[in-house]
This record gives structure tokens, C-alpha cells and sequence, in this order.
């Protein structure tokens, strides 16, 4: 049994890294994950992965700042203490817009974001689960799970054909730093 | 797909020979990766100087107070506003780069953007510090949030200035998220090529980013949807501050056009920074092969454009002093011009409205001697714009026994000097420590608008002769070309 944990193909061009892709897919090799150092288009539609739902959240985030920034306008200049300024009505509608549009982009653009830092599990000091060093520089790197994909050579033998410059079996699942 | 090949007759976004994705995060990542050259410690030396000069003036005014500066009964309010206005109009080119051209899918804004938006946290940072330094007593800021107090007060909800405070501070706290979300990918670049401790910080900045496939679409997701919330908010941000001014009774300020024309202005001086800032980055850092004198020259023609705008704007407002009949608002635009502040505005005239239009001249819009010039030449035209609308209206009031000038004194002008100073200290730490260009989207226009993959297609002969021909002719501009390997047929 051999010690190998994962099979890296490692591409030097994003075309030959989507050709891998479709030879293994053909051949029924799951592929684990795809480390890339540019966002390629098109892949997540190769890898089966639905579209993203942070814009609904980032709505709800929006409607819930509109919603408390209006409420504490609304509290404090027309219940709490109405302010008589030159006898013009309390509740000034067009003189709460501004606050409210910008809590609104406010609560969207920081709950949107927290929402994508939480789904991706991205925080200050997280440790950098890291296959492959070159990923975030030149490499676009195909990570196959080498437990039950059986034979080795054969994964080896379709990501060079697809034109992997090096293909890596790895003992351990990530490149640890320390 | 990477693949796609662009039209031949789209100019190239990036030049030189033998550009892979391996020497893309080289150059980028060089000026972080090494120790400075001499031309960043003598800038940084300087920038420094005038950063502790800025601490030592702001200082001063929190000791002594806002007496210490030159204001007086009548013109309350002079190079504070000021400087606060044109910092915070220099910060939105940053997010319109970054924001708008995003969204008209520019790709030219890919190589600018990183230090555009960085640019914009600096002068906003600028801007802050007059809001504070004005308050007088700026441990009592906290007075501008509706917090419940003992006096059961809230804050006046109809003020300018009150919008104001949520307009600045929701622009900057989004302007920081949009860009450090930008960062990570380039972060996580830093991190894996660097050793011990320095991979350590990094590491902690890099929030643990790997470049798989969902990260990558969550992260054009949120990209996308900030850039969609930044268009409007940049929008807002100066309209709110136009509103300082346009909903006061003051004769030359109480105007409808403040919040298209304020949003022009900010624009038109917001690129002109961005454009003193690169032609300096891209020489002293290496990148003139990401930054090209295609960048320079739409950057260019966006000054035209918006400089001219302006100039619209001028003479509107002038037309419509006379149209309104209004005795007072009259005097204030003929005061203006003729009165005892004619040369601010004639400067303010001159260097944003008449010298931008050089820019239609192609010769002078794609060299950068005079493009770096003329940029210079359109920050101190804006500075003079805020100071002649903020203080010409307010100089002679409407009793003339009031009448006076407004004379700075060394705490306004140390405030101000040293505010650029301390602008550049942010900006060189910044190109230390952080890439000053997006890789990662850079990389994405290596396959589609290099050079190199035009020079490809040009090689296959198989492009409409006409076409190639205008395409090798729009590559004489550019200094970065090596002009030798375009033989004219």
C-alpha cells in the first residue's frame, strides 16, 4: 500500500490545467479541489458548483440596515424629542435618506463580507491549508485524493497527457510550515 | 475562457516579452520582497518630514485650539473645509477605478486599481483628521453618534453635517473591506514564497486564503456586489459633502448643482492623483510594463472629460447667479472674480479648466513629463476651487462692516503641508509591505490582452492587413514597446 495521500497535477497554463479536468472527469477521477492563483471562469461550472447565494444574503444584510438606521432616526428625532426646527414637520422623510441609504450599504458591504469569511472559513491566523506552494503564484494545481483511486499511474499518466508540467504524489495531505 | 483572444485592434493592457504568470508575481512582489532603492528612502525621508510636521500642527491645535488657526468672526471656516474637501474628492477616484470601471468591465483597471484604492483609505485618513482637528475638542467626537447621554439629546438628524459624519465613515470602513478582501489572494502570494517570521505575519494577514474554486467564485461574488454598493456610495459620499454647503443660505453656496458638480470635481482631482502617484510608482517600482501609457492616456482622457464638467459647471453657476436676479448672489460671483480673491479664482479657472484641454492634443496626453505636470497642476486647481467657493462666499458678508480677508497661519499651513506628507508616508509603507498591483488579475489578461498574445496573432498573418496596421501604429505611443519587432510593412 502506498503512502501517497494526494495527487497534485501541476499545470503551468489555465487551458492545459481544464483539459486535466475534462480527461479525468472522463476517465470517473473525482477530483478533491482546484488551487488556482487567478480565478478561472468557467470551472465552477465544470466541478459542479452552484452559484453563490452571498447575494441574498447581502440583500437581507442591506434591509436590516435600512430597517435600524431608520428606526433610530425615527425614535430619536420623531418620538423621543421632537425638535421644533422653524415649525417644520418632525417626521422629515427626505432628511432621513442619506442615513438610511448608507447604514444600508454599510450593513451590505460588512454582512456580505463576514457572510464569505464564515462560508469560507477565512480569519485572521487561520492555518494556510496550502497543497502546493506555487498554487498562489504560477501553478494551477488539480488535487486528486489518492485513497481509492486506484491505480496511481493512471491518474499520473491522463494529467501528463493533459500537459501537466509536474505531477506531485504527496505523503501529506497539506504542505505543513513549521 | 483564459483562451479567448481579444480583437487585434483593442491595445494592449500588458507590454513586453516573455510576461508569464511566474514573472508577473516577480516584478509585482519585488519592491516587498527586497530592501528599498535610494529613490524610495529620499522620497520617504521627505514624506516623513512632513508627516512629523502634520503630528506637530495637529498637536498644536488640539493644545491650543482651533484659535490657533486663522479664522476669524467672519470666515469661519476656511483651509480645514478645504483640505477636507479635497481630500476626500481625491480618495473617490480610487473607488471608481476599483467600483465603476469594474462594473463596465474595464480591464484596464486591473493593474491600477490595488493602488488606487489605497490611495483612497490614505486621503480619506486625511480628510478625517481636519474633521477632527476642527471639532476643537476632538475627544468629544463621540458627541456626533446618537448615543444616550444625560442631557436625553439626540443629534439633529436634518444637518449636513451629520450625514456628513455617516457618509465619511461608512466610505471608509467599506473602501477598507473592499480593498483588504482584494489583498488576500496577493497576501496569501506573499506569504507562500516567503520564510520564517515574515511568513508568519503574513500568514495571519492571508486569513488562511488557498486559491481553491469556491473561494475563487465567493470572492468575484462579493467583489462584485461591493463594487455594485461602492457606485452609489462614492456618489453619495460627495453629494453629502456638497450638501455642507448647498443647503446652507449662503449666497455662491445654496445651489442645486453642488452634488453633480462636487462629484465631477472629485473625479476629475481624484485621477489626477492617481496619475502623480503612478507615473512615479510605475518608474521607481518597476511595473511599466502592467501600468502602460495606455493607463496614462484613459486616465488622461478622463481628466479631460471630467475637467470639463467642471468648466460646465463654473459658468452655470455664473449664468445662474445672473438668470436668478438675485442681487446678492450676483455680488458673490462678481466678488469672485474681480474681487480681492480674482487670483484664486483665476487659478482655479486656469489650472482646471483651460489646462486640461491640452490633454486633446495626443502628443501631450501620452508623454509623461507634461501628463505628470498637468496632473499636479490639477490638484492645485481643485484646492483652489474648494478655497474660493469656501471662502471668497463667506469673506464679505451681508453687512460690509464685517468684511475682512482670510490670512492662514503657520498651523494651517502645517496642517496642510503636512498632510500630504503624511499621505506619502502611508502611500511608500504601503508599496513596501503590500503589492501595489493586483496580481491575480493582472495574470487574468496575460492569455487575452498581452502584448505578447497580439504579437501571436499578428504572427498567424491571418488578421485583416488594415487592422494590423492600426494596431502596430497604436503601439508607437507606448514606451514601454520595443518598437524594433514592428517593422512597418
Amino acid at each position: 500500500m502506498s503512502s501517497t495521500k494526494f495527487i497534485l497535477g501541476l499545470f503551468d497554463d489555465p487551458d492545459d490545467m481544464m483539459h486535466g479536468i475534462e480527461k479525468l472527469q472522463k476517465s470517473s477521477v473525482p477530483i478533491y479541489d482546484v488551487y488556482t492563483p487567478m480565478p478561472i471562469h468557467g470551472i465552477e461550472a465544470k466541478l459542479g458548483i452552484k452559484d453563490s447565494r452571498l447575494g441574498y444574503a447581502a440583500f437581507c444584510f442591506g434591509c436590516i440596515g435600512a430597517t435600524v438606521i431608520f428606526s433610530i432616526v425615527y425614535y430619536t428625532l420623531v418620538h423621543d424629542w421632537p425638535m421644533n426646527i422653524g415649525g417644520k414637520p418632525h417626521f422629515a422623510i427626505p432628511d432621513f435618506v442619506p442615513f438610511t441609504f448608507e447604514w444600508t450599504i454599510l450593513f451590505t458591504a460588512f454582512g456580505m463580507v463576514f457572510t464569505f469569511f464564515a462560508a469560507t472559513h477565512l480569519f485572521p491566523g487561520r492555518a494556510p491549508r496550502v497543497m502546493d506552494l506555487r498554487a498562489t503564484d504560477d501553478r494551477f494545481v488539480i488535487a486528486v485524493d489518492a485513497k481509492g483511486n486506484t491505480p496511481h499511474e493512471d491518474i499520473t499518466r491522463l494529467l501528463q497527457e493533459a500537459g501537466a508540467v509536474e505531477v506531485k504524489h504527496n505523503d501529506r495531505k497539506y504542505v505543513s510550515y513549521e | 475562457m483564459a483562451s479567448h483572444s481579444e480583437s487585434i485592434i483593442r491595445e494592449p493592457l500588458i507590454t513586453g516579452k516573455d510576461i508569464t504568470y511566474g514573472k508577473i508575481t516577480n516584478d509585482v512582489l519585488f519592491p516587498v520582497e527586497n530592501k528599498p532603492n535610494m529613490a524610495w528612502w529620499i522620497g520617504f525621508g521627505l514624506a516623513s518630514m512632513g508627516a512629523a510636521l502634520w503630528v506637530f500642527s495637529i498637536s498644536w491645535t488640539f493644545w491650543f485650539g482651533v484659535g490657533e488657526w486663522g479664522l476669524n468672526k467672519t470666515v469661519g471656516w476656511a483651509w480645514d473645509i478645504t483640505g477636507f474637501v479635497w481630500w476626500v474628492g481625491i480618495g473617490h477616484a480610487g473607488t471608481l477605478i476599483s467600483a465603476v470601471l469594474l462594473i463596465f468591465r474595464q480591464n484596464w483597471r486591473n493593474s491600477i486599481n490595488r493602488s488606487a484604492e489605497a490611495m483612497t483609505i490614505f486621503a480619506v485618513i486625511c480628510a478625517a483628521t481636519y474633521i477632527f482637528g476642527h471639532m476643537g475638542r476632538p475627544w468629544l467626537a463621540y458627541w456626533t453618534l446618537p448615543l444616550p447621554n444625560q442631557y436625553v439629546l439626540w443629534v439633529n438628524w436634518n444637518s449636513a453635517l451629520m450625514m456628513d459624519v455617516f457618509a465619511i465613515s461608512t466610505y471608509f470602513s467599506v473602501s477598507l473591506v473592499f480593498w483588504y478582501t482584494g489583498l488576500l489572494p496577493d497576501i496569501a502570494s506573499i506569504r507562500d514564497r516567503a520564510q520564517g517570521l515574515r511568513r508568519r505575519i503574513y500568514s495571519v494577514l492571508s486569513f488562511g486564503w488557498t486559491g481553491s474554486v469556491k473561494t475563487w467564485q465567493r470572492f468575484e461574488t462579493v467583489s462584485l456586489i461591493l463594487a455594485g454598493i461602492s457606485t452609489p456610495l462614492v456618489l453619495s459620499v460627495h453629494t453629502i459633502v456638497s450638501f455642507d454647503f448647498a443647503t446652507s443660505l449662503e449666497p455662491g453656496w445654496h445651489t442645486t448643482i453642488f452634488p453633480p458638480y462636487f462629484v465631477a470635481g472629485a473625479i476629475f482631482s481624484g485621477f489626477a492623483m492617481v496619475q502623480t502617484l503612478l507615473l512615479i510608482a510605475r518608474k521607481v517600482l518597476g511595473l511599466e510594463n502592467y501600468i502602460t501609457m495606455f493607463h496614462i492616456e484613459s486616465m488622461n482622457k478622463i481628466i479631460i472629460l471630467t475637467g470639463s464638467i467642471v468648466g460646465v459647471a463654473y459658468i452655470t453657476e455664473f449664468f445662474i447667479a445672473w438668470y436668478s436676479q438675485s442681487e446678492y448672489e450676483q455680488y458673490a460671483f462678481i466678488n469672485r472674480s474681480t474681487g480681492p480673491y480674482w487670483w484664486a479664482y483665476w487659478s482655479m479657472m486656469t489650472c482646471n479648466v483651460i489646462t486640461p484641454q491640452l490633454f486633446w492634443f495626443k502628443k501631450l496626453r501620452t508623454s509623461i513629463p507634461i501628463s505628470w505636470v498637468l496632473s499636479i497642476i490639477v490638484n492645485i486647481g481643485m484646492w483652489f476651487e474648494r478655497f474660493v467657493i469656501i471662502v471668497t462666499s463667506l469673506h464679505r458678508d451681508y453687512i460690509p462692516s464685517s468684511w475682512v480677508m482670510f490670512y492662514p497661519t503657520w498651523v494651517d499651513v502645517g496642517i496642510f503641508v503636512g498632510s500630504i506628507g503624511l499621505f506619502f508616508t502611508m502611500f511608500l509603507l504601503f508599496v513596501r509591505v503590500l503589492p501595489s498591483v493586483a496580481m491575480g488579475e493582472v495574470k487574468l489578461l496575460v492569455k487575452t490582452s498581452s502584448e505578447q498574445a497580439k504579437k501571436k496573432l499578428l504572427d498567424t498573418n491571418h488578421l485583416d492587413p488594415d487592422q494590423a496596421t492600426f494596431y502596430k501604429e497604436s503601439l508607437e505611443k507606448y514606451d514601454s514597446v520595443d518598437q524594433g519587432q514592428y517593422a512597418k510593412v
